[in-house]
């Protein structure tokens, strides 16, 4: 077991490397860099003024040779300064880090709170009437683009019955746990209708091919109830393979999180990235890019880990199958 | 003679059977015929899509405009069966963009095995992970001419078409590279490939002439389901001011101003809206469809 968790945390290290890399590239991509934005504030900048502040700022050198410097830097902890934020920008990441985890938790956690139990209905009655309404609404959840779910719940709930708050994260002024609560209704119901359906369809798909091992027509024939079948024999091998689902959707999950905290004015990491790479702000683009990426790796490999933990059979067929 | 004319039949039956997949189908020709013939239909009717009139702005629906009109005076069935074409089009194009980079990748990894497998695989994984829609942020919002490329390029109308197309498939090729790949590791495993390697078939004429014709239908399958994804990628892009641009309509940049004015004119939010759902879940549908009737051992 332990082989195989080293090899992939070297595994996820390399990528983030690559990607960090890529990234950088990039960036250095995008419109406008330090130098021209400094030129179009200050009209009084000969060419050769700008040539000289690249040079000082190392803008003239091989894009490996600045990247490999930033990596430097990186690993001591210096992510460079956020322009638009004025401080540092691991800081103003910092502050986004904590509202995506609760807002990606939550909307986590309520998905999987629908979809196991409807999924696994579903199951115990297929090509079913219910079957085949649940089926339906996954489609729905799963073709609806999201952020214009979040406008029709502004609509609905903001603009026409006035009940919550269009955005935002708390209103001025008050900022209790309930109030933050009440910003937080939309913004969650956004994110788990976007992510609930993958997850039932998921689980029904699982469980109905879990119903046709001989082991449950066994706990069947030895007289055991349906529900003693479904909530102690089944569903633990169906929901075995939804840890690896789980851990593969946060990338999506964290898209869903950049379009919900931007429709919601919600100040996450997905927010922050947004309004950095729209605002020029390289440093804070880079960093939140990596972290959330950093974040998705993460949750791969914990998924990874905690599916050779909880089916030993994993490490051992990939070692054999290396040999 | 009679045999493979019998299987088409088999699987035209059993899609019918599928009667949201027929119904979906249906819907979205009739979309897709609607979204094509709209300049035909403008200039009989003597209308345009791009004329504003200040007069006019966010009317109710009426005679002369059938949904009424949008913030400056424009036709909104008009602008929607503009932004229909535009949506479509890119999703079709980036849908068999990806379909042909998912292709090669999957037949060659599956075909070639070892280690060029695992590092082909483990990078497909490594983008089916990632979150996706900051790398294309950043990938829609990159500068073209820093790339070099002639200012015929960088300042042409249609470049947010080109670019867009360009970038989904960046990304999108992902579910049918696995697939491909799945089918052509057992096709390698089957008495015709190799006989034909026995026969001194070489790898190019193998992937061409055995695996990839008995690979189609997988492939169908997922373009077709990559279809409601591509549009959904396209609208979210476009609703960020960083997919189509303006004045060129798409479903989703229509919804950039109607954000700003849910306060004012919410009704503006809904059209748009309704037609990219409607359009993404009947790929949804027509993909699960085909996958019925194309390959029934896969239905669950």
């Amino acid at each position: 077991m332990f082989p195989y968790i080293a090899g992939r945390l070297f595994e996820s290290i390399i990528v983030l490397l690559v990607l960090s890399f890529a990234v950088y590239g990039l960036i250095g991509l995008m419109p406008g860099d330090p130098i021209d934005l400094m030129i179009q504030g200050d009209p009084k900048l000969t060419p050769a003024d700008a040539k000289r502040l690249k040079a000082l700022h190392g803008l003239d050198q091989p894009i490996l040779d600045r990247y490999l410097a930033w990596l430097g830097n990186a690993m001591q902890g210096d992510f460079g300064y956020s322009r638009n934020h004025s401080k540092p920008a691991i800081d103003v990441i910092a502050g986004g880090i904590g509202n995506t985890v609760l807002l990606l938790g939550i909307s986590l956690i309520l998905s999987l709170a629908i979809a196991v139990p409807v999924g696994v209905y579903a199951a115990l009655r297929p090509y079913s009437k219910t079957d085949y309404i649940v089926n339906l609404a996954c489609f729905a959840g799963i073709s609806m683009p999201p952020f214009w779910l979040a406008l029709l719940l502004i609509i609905l709930f903001a603009v026409v019955l006035k009940w919550l708050p269009a955005g935002g994260m708390e209103t001025v002024g008050d900022g209790s746990f309930l109030d933050r609560l009440h910003h937080l209704v939309l913004p969650v119901i956004t994110l788990t209708i976007a992510s609930v359906g993958d997850f039932t369809r998921f689980i029904r798909a699982s469980m109905l091919q879990t119903l046709r091992y001989d082991f449950i027509r066994t706990a069947r024939a030895k007289g055991l109830s349906m529900t003693r079948v479904v909530t102690g024999h089944a569903l633990r091998n169906a929901l075995l393979p939804l840890v690896t689902i789980v851990g593969l959707s946060f990338g999506r999950l964290f898209s869903g999180a950049l379009i919900t905290e931007t429709m919601f004015a919600w100040h996450g990491m997905g927010k922050m990235i947004y309004d950095a790479i729209l605002g020029n702000d390289y440093n804070l683009a880079l960093i939140g890019l990596l972290f959330a990426t950093g974040l998705t790796l993460i949750g791969n490999f914990l998924a990874d880990a905690g599916y050779v933990w909880l089916d030993p059979r994993v490490s051992l067929a990939g070692r054999e199958q290396q040999q | 003679m009679s045999r493979p004319q019998s299987i088409a039949r088999r699987m035209g039956r059993r899609f019918l059977q599928h009667r949201l997949a027929v119904g979906s189908l249906v819907a979205l020709l009739l979309l897709a015929l609607l979204s094509i013939g709209a300049p035909v239909a403008e200039s009989l009717l003597g209308l345009d899509s791009e004329t504003t009139n200040l007069f006019q702005r966010s009317q109710p629906p009426s005679f002369e405009h059938p949904l009424g009109t949008d913030e400056i005076g424009r036709d909104l069935l008009l602008r929607l069966l503009h932004g229909g074409r535009v949506s479509l089009a890119v999703a079709v194009a980036a849908a068999l963009a990806s379909a042909i980079i998912g292709t090669a990748i999957g037949v060659f990894a599956g075909y070639y095995g070892g280690r060029f497998d695992a590092i082909l695989m483990r990078f497909t994984d490594g983008v089916i992970s990632l979150p996706l829609l900051p790398l294309l942020i950043v990938l829609a919002a990159i500068d073209l001419s820093k790339l070099g490329l002639p200012d015929s390029v960088t300042q042409s109308e249609d470049v947010s078409l080109y670019r867009i197309i360009a970038i989904i498939s960046v990304v999108g090729w992902t579910t049918v590279a696995r697939l491909v790949r799945a089918e052509t590791l057992t096709l390698k495993q089957r008495e015709f490939v190799r006989a034909a390697v026995a026969q001194g078939a070489t790898g190019g004429r193998i992937m061409r002439v055995h695996i990839l014709p008995n690979a189609v239908s997988p492939i169908i399958v997922a373009t077709t389901l990559s279809v409601g994804n591509i549009i959904l990628f396209e609208s979210v892009l476009s609703f960020l001011g960083l997919g189509i641009q303006p004045p060129v309509a798409s479903w989703g940049n229509m919804l950039t101003n109607a954000q700003e004015l849910i306060w004012s004119a919410p009704q503006l939010a809904v059209w748009p809206g309704l037609l990219i759902f409607v359009t993404v879940i009947a790929f949804n549908f027509l993909g699960d469809g085909l996958q019925d009737a194309l390959d029934p051992r896969a239905a669950d």
